[in-house]
């Protein structure tokens, strides 16, 4: 991969072997499937009122899901309900359009991408969604490359650490070209 | 003049906040958000200079917290909805 740069004139690129925007696609595609509003797979106006009306304001119990869609409040469920009622459909649908303007921006076969500033900041939310995602389902911590280092050779979580530790490289360079 | 009772009973309510105790947005350590990339969303949610940005930025590193805005509720309540949108761990606090 090249990393990001920044364009003159605003905007930022890269370029990416076939196999990483391959990847990339991958990843990104999975965080959808996790975010996409419930109501979004409703196939009629019924069946979307029932899912409206059975919306709970619930903490979700994946540790994934919970991670990308966090309380509002601390220590106070019931304050931490109420921002979820008024603020998770609309996070979900935001998410969910970041990662499909990634898709869409994201040539299959790899190769040169160019980005605007707005794609960039859509790139930057669901690329770190997608970090988010792996990093949590991987139970990292701050000290990510001794876990890595820790692992036994033959550990089939090795593969998904050094990922990891690509998308880190990937959002670190384009944090910069955007600075 | 008289001297305020030590306690007083005062009426709890998550609608009236006390006007002395301003609203907070916190943002809480996390293994995974990179460094560069917390400084990044404060310069560029709340225009921040870089200077302010990366203070904040290293007092949630190493204090595993940090007020990063205050003000009325409804302005703190959008300021966690923009920084979940950046996936940083924002709660709203009253002071």
């Amino acid at each position: 991969m090249d990393p990001f740069r920044a364009v003159r004139g605003g905007g930022v690129k890269a370029a990416l072997a076939a196999a990483e925007a391959s990847l990339l696609r991958s990843l990104v595609s999975q965080v959808m499937d996790l975010i996409e509003p419930e109501a979004a797979r409703a196939t009629d106006l019924d069946e979307l009122e029932a899912i409206l009306q059975a919306q709970v304001a619930e903490t979700p119990e994946d540790p994934v899901l919970a991670r990308l869609l966090p309380d509002g409040y601390r220590d106070d469920p019931d304050a931490a309900g109420e921002f979820r009622k008024y603020t998770e459909l609309a996070l979900r649908a935001a998410k969910h359009e970041a990662a499909q303007l990634m898709l869409d921006t994201l040539p299959e076969e790899g190769g040169k991408i160019q980005l605007t500033a707005d794609q960039a900041q859509a790139w930057l939310k669901a690329l770190n969604d997608v970090r988010l995602a792996l990093g949590t389902k991987l139970g990292v911590s701050e000290d990510f490359e001794q876990q890595w280092d820790g692992l036994a050779a033959k550990d089939p979580r090795r593969t998904a650490f050094e990922v990891y530790a690509w998308l880190g490289a990937v959002q670190e360079s384009l944090v910069r070209a955007l600075w | 003049m008289s001297v305020a009772p030590a306690e007083v009973d005062l009426p709890r309510s998550a609608d009236k906040p006390t006007p002395d105790k301003p609203w907070v947005t916190i943002v809480w350590n996390d293994p995974i958000n990179l460094m560069s990339y917390v400084t990044y969303v404060f310069q560029h949610v709340f225009g921040y200079p870089k200077k302010k940005a990366e203070k904040l930025m290293l007092d949630v590193h190493h204090k595993g917290k940090a007020v990063v805005a205050s003000g009325a509720r409804e302005a703190m309540e959008h300021n966690v909805e923009v920084l979940h949108g950046y996936g940083l761990w924002a709660t709203v606090h009253q002071d």
